[in-house]
């Protein structure tokens, strides 16, 4: 299994995906966000960070890059992505999933261990999660705030494509306490917390993190 | 003005150019004047305001300085020492560990947001000149009185700063210290520390070798900010009848950075230079300065080909902008191809600007015309060396002891806490550790409130570094010798508290005006100190930094030398942190208690200063972190004994750990009784938690190292009882982390 992680100018998080991808038992492959090919990967991981320094708007200009046009079309067949917190903006930009990541209620940066609920374990990213599950990952993000208008709101609801949710007080203002989203065919996940840094507990607050990359493995050899 | 030129200032030996606007003395033109035998031009008495500058140039520090030198200890671990971009020690393993600490306080004053992430900037791209890749950072700040109306402005906008740049970076941000004192009103400190990792052959060295290389600057374009940073805001005491300064203080891109980072890194990997600075302070002029004045040759730099952000920039412009986020890298002429193929992989704009000649002078030209032409070393090394009068300040003579009520019925301990709690120097601090993140690139094992940072090296050996920095202001107001020494010894505790091996130290000296002969005897007692207690402790100085003139009017602030150990640990798994997961553990206090309250928090809380510093023992010292190693394993937590005394660090052990304890403090065996046995700062101690079964053995350790031993009390229940004082968790935490949200919002 080889599993893809862009690096897009300005990522940080890339070598943490990387390593999270390895602990689940998969070969994480460095995948540039200039060139269009995908090296024959299984599934790609859009990490965090500030790619472009977050000018213009989180994600925009990643969103138009070469990978992306890959990603894109692969993504409409049914490959697995996953974008974390930045890479949950550019797929928002790149209009894989609905609504927009903007600036965090308070307006601070905002670095948490964060609880999550759960709410659909259907999806190739958390299949190996049981619904109503609470999890505990890091969260580290100024540009959280998932804001979508009340039709799409609403579709996501009776879809069942809210994956998860902040449990306990809602950290950036998020709608509907909503934490991640898929788009309808659950093969392309945004999540805005960060499973890569809870892997394992010498480095982060738990291990809950590592069950999303374990989902696609599994969802792949099924 | 037309171009001066070297033959037009050769022809107008009469001009005088307004040296005194850019910072320099009459007696240090004249200097310049004899140097070149002839008048400077323009542009040569830009390059050297800026590198004569106290900022850049040291010259009142320098003679004390010297001691780090003369007493250094043997040290095996040391591969780069004081003098280059940054010090390198050998942790084992083939690794190279560089780090340093800088101050950026007077631009944080200006701008605080700027300011502050310029110096996170500043030290990342110090740390990457060596040829490492930075891993964390830490921020020691300072503050004004915390509910001023000021540091309301200047510690949103400073928090904001770090957080915005460093998070941008990809750095955790790993520690640090938030102080607040009222002499820091006007003059905040903010010092920024970064660390970095490299494998021996990788270590690089601002240095231009080889005639016919050429001279490369990459990253950002050159603009109009920050010129005269270095002198004209860094070494002058703030008025506030002047203008304001704000264009001094320069503007950082964070994202710039990052590419150029990682643009360096992978030109680092397939050894593509000769030698390599990064542009601070002084810019062209100094990274060509150096270059040169480090190198075998001379260096011939064409200044037009510099690209610029504002096209109208003057010569004198370009050579001192401060403009972020740029390199200079000195390049065979055989591998240039490569290296521009790296910066246009990255979008990295990059220009060959010169070559290295086998000379001896520094030549600069603009547009084909010599507007420079001096010997690079009298620009760069040779700058002025002062001598400054020192005096004992007067008040030393006028100090009087603390008196202080005794804190006795169980009523006036839980309320003393409380306070204590909730007083802005010992109250929670994650309102500001929350805007920074601590968990990017994977490998922080222990951040802050933590006591010390601890960062992982290596996934399969398990092999890491931890570090803390300490001031005790306070304490070196009343004994600069002795409290520089001080802090040195709670670093080297902190270190050891988590569980690593104190290897090498690093500095940040804050001070006042040096041309005030009290604070310039306060500066030299401090460097005499901490160069003794180095030389003691077997640890080598890698580097430092010196920042003067933090005052206002007459006033300067405390003396405040910040001081940065790191320390290895050999499998960060057996760290120790200073929280329990167990109800039933038994807590000790390593170390006696005595009954001096003076410098301490609680005779801070009471307006009062006292008359004397604790002694250094450092005997003890060194025989308590032998014992906190061997003993490590035994610990199921720990916690170092400083700010507030014992009752803050319990305080913080049993909020942490979300778990109660029962406290019984044998007053009757402490001098000062329970006052002192909560809130006495007296060095040396440090509160354990170990298994009921290990209490003998670590009983035995204790008396093999002679360390005091103290049982104090037992983990369990949901309040903290001391002395039959029963404060429940949720009235302490409400306490400890209410006091930040009110006054920041």
């Amino acid at each position: 299994m080889r599993v893809g992680v862009v690096t897009f100018p300005g990522t940080l998080d890339d070598r943490d995906a990387a390593r999270a991808v390895e602990y689940a038992g998969a070969d994480a492959v460095s995948l540039w966000h200039g060139s269009d090919d995908l090296k024959h990967v299984d599934a790609v991981v859009l990490p965090g960070g500030f790619s472009y320094g977050d000018y213009l708007r989180c994600g925009a200009i990643s969103a138009k890059a070469p990978i992306m046009k890959s990603i894109i079309i692969a993504a409409e067949h049914g490959f697995p992505v996953l974008g974390i917190c930045n890479g949950f903006q550019v797929l928002a930009e790149a209009h894989l999933l609905p609504g927009a990541l903007t600036r965090n209620a308070d307006m601070h940066f905002l670095c948490t261990d964060q609880t999550l609920k759960i709410e659909n374990n259907k999806t190739l990213w958390t299949n190996g999660f049981s619904v109503g599950q609470e999890i505990v990952i890091p969260m580290k993000n100024a540009e959280g705030n998932f804001n979508c208008d009340d039709a799409t709101l609403n579709e996501l609801e009776q879809e069942g494509r809210i994956i998860a949710r902040y449990v306990g007080v809602n950290p950036n203002g998020s709608r509907a306490d909503i934490a991640g989203i898929t788009n309808k065919r659950g093969n392309v996940v945004g999540l805005m917390p960060h499973p890569e840094h809870a892997i394992d507990l010498l480095t982060g607050p738990s291990k809950d993190g590592l069950t999303f990359f374990t989902s696609v493995l599994n969802a792949m050899v099924k | 003005m037309a171009l001066d030129t070297v033959t037009n200032a050769a022809a107008t030996p009469d001009f005088v150019l307004p040296f005194e606007q850019l910072g320099l003395k009459a007696d240090e033109y004249e200097k310049i004047k004899a140097i070149l035998g002839r008048r400077p031009t323009g542009s040569e008495l830009a390059m050297y305001s800026v590198m004569w500058s106290e900022h850049c140039s040291y010259k009142s520090s320098k003679v004390h300085l010297k001691q780090f030198g003369e007493k250094a200890p043997q040290s095996d671990a040391l591969l780069v020492g004081i003098g280059e971009n940054a010090g390198v020690v050998d942790i084992g393993q083939g690794y190279a560990v560089t780090f340093k600490a800088e101050s950026h306080n007077h631009p944080s004053f200006v701008e605080p947001y700027q300011g502050a992430a310029t110096g996170v900037g500043g030290i990342v791209r110090d740390i990457l000149t060596m040829g490492a890749r930075p891993i964390a950072i830490m921020d020691p700040l300072r503050f004004g009185k915390a509910d001023a109306p000021d540091t309301r402005r200047v510690l949103p906008g400073v928090v904001a700063g770090i957080g915005g740049y460093g998070n941008c970076l990809g750095l955790p941000n790993i520690g640090g210290e938030i102080v607040f004192d009222e002499t820091y009103a006007g003059n905040p400190l903010v010092n920024a520390l970064c660390v970095g990792v490299m494998r021996h052959e990788d270590i690089k060295l601002a240095q231009a070798h080889g005639a016919g290389n050429l001279v490369v600057l990459f990253g950002a374009k050159t603009g109009g900010d920050g010129i005269g940073g270095a002198s004209i805001l860094a070494s002058e005491t703030f008025n506030t009848s002047k203008p304001t300064k704000r264009p001094a203080v320069q503007v950082g891109d964070p994202f710039a950075e990052k590419v150029l980072i990682e643009c360096s890194l992978e030109i680092f990997a397939e050894d593509l230079v000769v030698g390599i600075q990064d542009l601070g302070a002084a810019g062209i002029s100094c990274a060509t300065s150096e270059l040169a004045s480090a190198g075998t040759g001379g260096m011939n730099v064409q200044l037009e080909k510099v690209p610029l952000r504002d096209p109208s920039l003057s010569p004198e412009e370009i050579l001192m902008s401060e403009s972020q986020e740029r390199m200079c890298a000195i390049i065979e002429p055989s591998k240039l191809a490569r290296f521009m193929a790296i910066c246009k992989k990255w979008d990295v704009t990059a220009t060959v600007i010169g070559e290295v000649t086998s000379g001896e002078r520094l030549h600069i030209t603009f547009n084909g015309e010599l507007i420079v032409d001096v010997p690079p070393r009298t620009v760069a090394h040779d700058g002025p060396v002062l001598t400054r009068p020192m005096a004992r300040p007067e008040y030393l003579d006028s100090l009087q002891p603390t008196v202080l009520d005794p804190v006795e019925s169980a009523d006036a301990i839980k309320a003393a806490i409380l306070r204590l709690m909730a007083s802005p120097n010992i109250a929670d601090k994650s309102w500001v550790t929350k805007q920074y993140d601590r968990y990017v690139q994977g490998n922080s094992i222990l951040t802050q409130p933590e006591d010390s940072g601890m960062i992982r090296i290596d996934e399969q050996t398990h092999l890491g570094v931890a570090i803390s920095t300490d001031a005790c202001a306070r304490w070196s107001y009343l004994d600069p010798y002795n409290g520089v020494k001080l802090a040195l010894l709670e670093s080297c505790r902190n270190i050891a508290t988590s569980g690593a091996k104190p290897l090498a130290i690093t500095n940040c000296l804050n001070f006042g005006s040096p041309e005030d002969p009290g604070v310039m005897w306060t500066f030299a007692e401090t460097v005499r100190g901490l160069a003794d207690i180095c030389l003691e402790m077997g640890l080598p100085v890698t580097g430092g930094n010196v920042s003067f003139y933090n005052q206002t009017g007459k006033v300067a602030i405390l003396p405040t030398p910040v001081v940065g150990v790191l320390g290895v640990i050999q499998d960060v798994r057996t760290r120790t942190s200073m929280s329990y997961t167990d109800a039933g553990l038994e807590l000790f206090q390593l170390g006696n208690t005595d009954d001096n309250f003076s410098g301490s928090e609680w005779a801070h809380l009471h307006g009062q200063m006292g008359d004397r510093a604790p002694t250094p023992d450092v005997d003890h010292e060194t025989r308590l972190v032998k014992l906190l190693l061997e003993a490590q394993e035994l610990f199921a937590a720990a916690h170092d004994i400083s700010n507030g005394g014992f009752a803050a660090t319990i305080s913080e052990m049993v909020l942490k750990s979300e778990i109660g304890a029962t406290i019984d403090l044998p007053a009757q065996y402490i001098p000062g009784g329970v006052t002192a046995g909560l809130f006495a700062e007296t060095p040396g101690r440090v509160v354990v938690a170990v298994k009921s079964a290990d209490g003998a053995a670590l009983n035995a350790l204790s008396t093999k190292h002679g360390i005091a031993f103290h049982k104090v009390g037992t983990t369990g229940g949901d309040s903290l009882t001391i002395n039959g004082a029963t404060i429940p968790l949720t009235e302490l935490r409400a306490a400890f982390t209410e006091t930040f949200p009110k006054l920041f919002g």
